[in-house]
């Protein structure tokens, strides 16, 4: 049985590699049971989303949205 | 009283608000410091990424697809910078950094599992929150806090969007070792977001 603590580590390395089948088992027999690992799972993909949008600019102020130039 | 020129048909009206670009350059410097620890160098590929776009001003006629764009520029540079220093910084001084490499602390017990307050909970609206100025500064406060080569290494991979090969040749460490920065570094930026951002205060068990 996997830990929480190995939980997160294969959920980030997941982020990098593709797991094996066995890890990928131990996993989903983990994250059925455990709520905050299955919160963690779903963060890491949100903080990857965050940091590709941040990346392209979204942190970068939008007056008005995108102010249509007039032409 | 005097008229403002005219501007030629096609100039887009952002490249002559200077708002609008001193705001876009703040967070450009912002995004480069982030990684570049020689803040010469962040000026400089900020620098040249705005010399660029100017250049060009006429092919973007939206401050959404010139930040897009502007914002790819400077990724390259940044990415340019990161390998040059990697060749300038000796290996002694990349090795010193391994004392901030530490666990963070207290989120799991001794089985390893999360510590009631450590636990990740749900998160709302994480979609809202990239429309908010105020959770990007979150953001930035948050990637400040973490040590040093956690920070890096994590931008690379989020931010860059490099390959494990690469940071680890940047870094001068083992895959095993990139792993382990990478974890370290989702676990205490998650934290911090968490508290800092999506859950307030008296959150439920």
């Amino acid at each position: 049985m996997l830990s929480c603590h190995e939980s997160t580590r294969l959920l980030s390395q997941a982020k990098e590699r593709s797991l094996t089948l066995g890890e990928r088992a131990a996993l989903r027999v983990h994250l059925a049971i455990c709520v905050g690992c299955r919160n963690f799972s779903r963060q890491v993909d949100i903080l990857r989303r965050v940091s590709r949008a941040y990346a392209q600019g979204a942190g970068a102020t939008d007056r008005s949205e995108d102010v249509k130039d007039p032409i | 009283m005097t008229q403002p020129p005219e501007l030629p048909e096609s100039t887009p009206s952002w490249s002559q608000d200077p708002v609008f670009l001193a705001d876009l350059r703040r967070h450009m410097l912002k995004f480069a410091r982030l990684q570049l620890a020689d803040p010469d160098l962040a000026e400089d590929a900020v620098q040249e990424a705005l010399i660029g776009a100017l250049k060009n001003a006429r092919s973007f006629n939206g401050r959404a697809a010139l930040k897009t764009w502007v914002f790819s520029i400077l990724k390259y540079k940044i990415a340019d910078a990161l390998r040059q220093q990697h060749r300038l910084v000796p290996a002694s001084s990349l090795l010193r950094a391994e004392e901030d490499d530490d666990e963070p602390a207290a989120l799991f017990d001794t089985r390893g599992h999360w510590q009631s307050e450590a636990r990740p909970a749900h998160w709302k609206g994480p979609e809202a929150a990239l429309q908010d100025q105020q959770f990007w500064r979150v953001f930035e406060a948050c990637l400040e806090h973490l040590p040093a080569r956690q920070g890096r290494a994590f931008m690379m991979r989020e931010f860059m969007e490099m390959e494990s090969e690469e940071i680890c040749k940047i870094l001068a460490v083992s895959l095993t070792n990139l792993h382990v920065l990478l974890h370290r570094a989702r676990l205490r930026l998650r934290r911090c977001l968490e508290n800092q951002w999506f859950v307030e205060a008296g959150k439920p068990c």
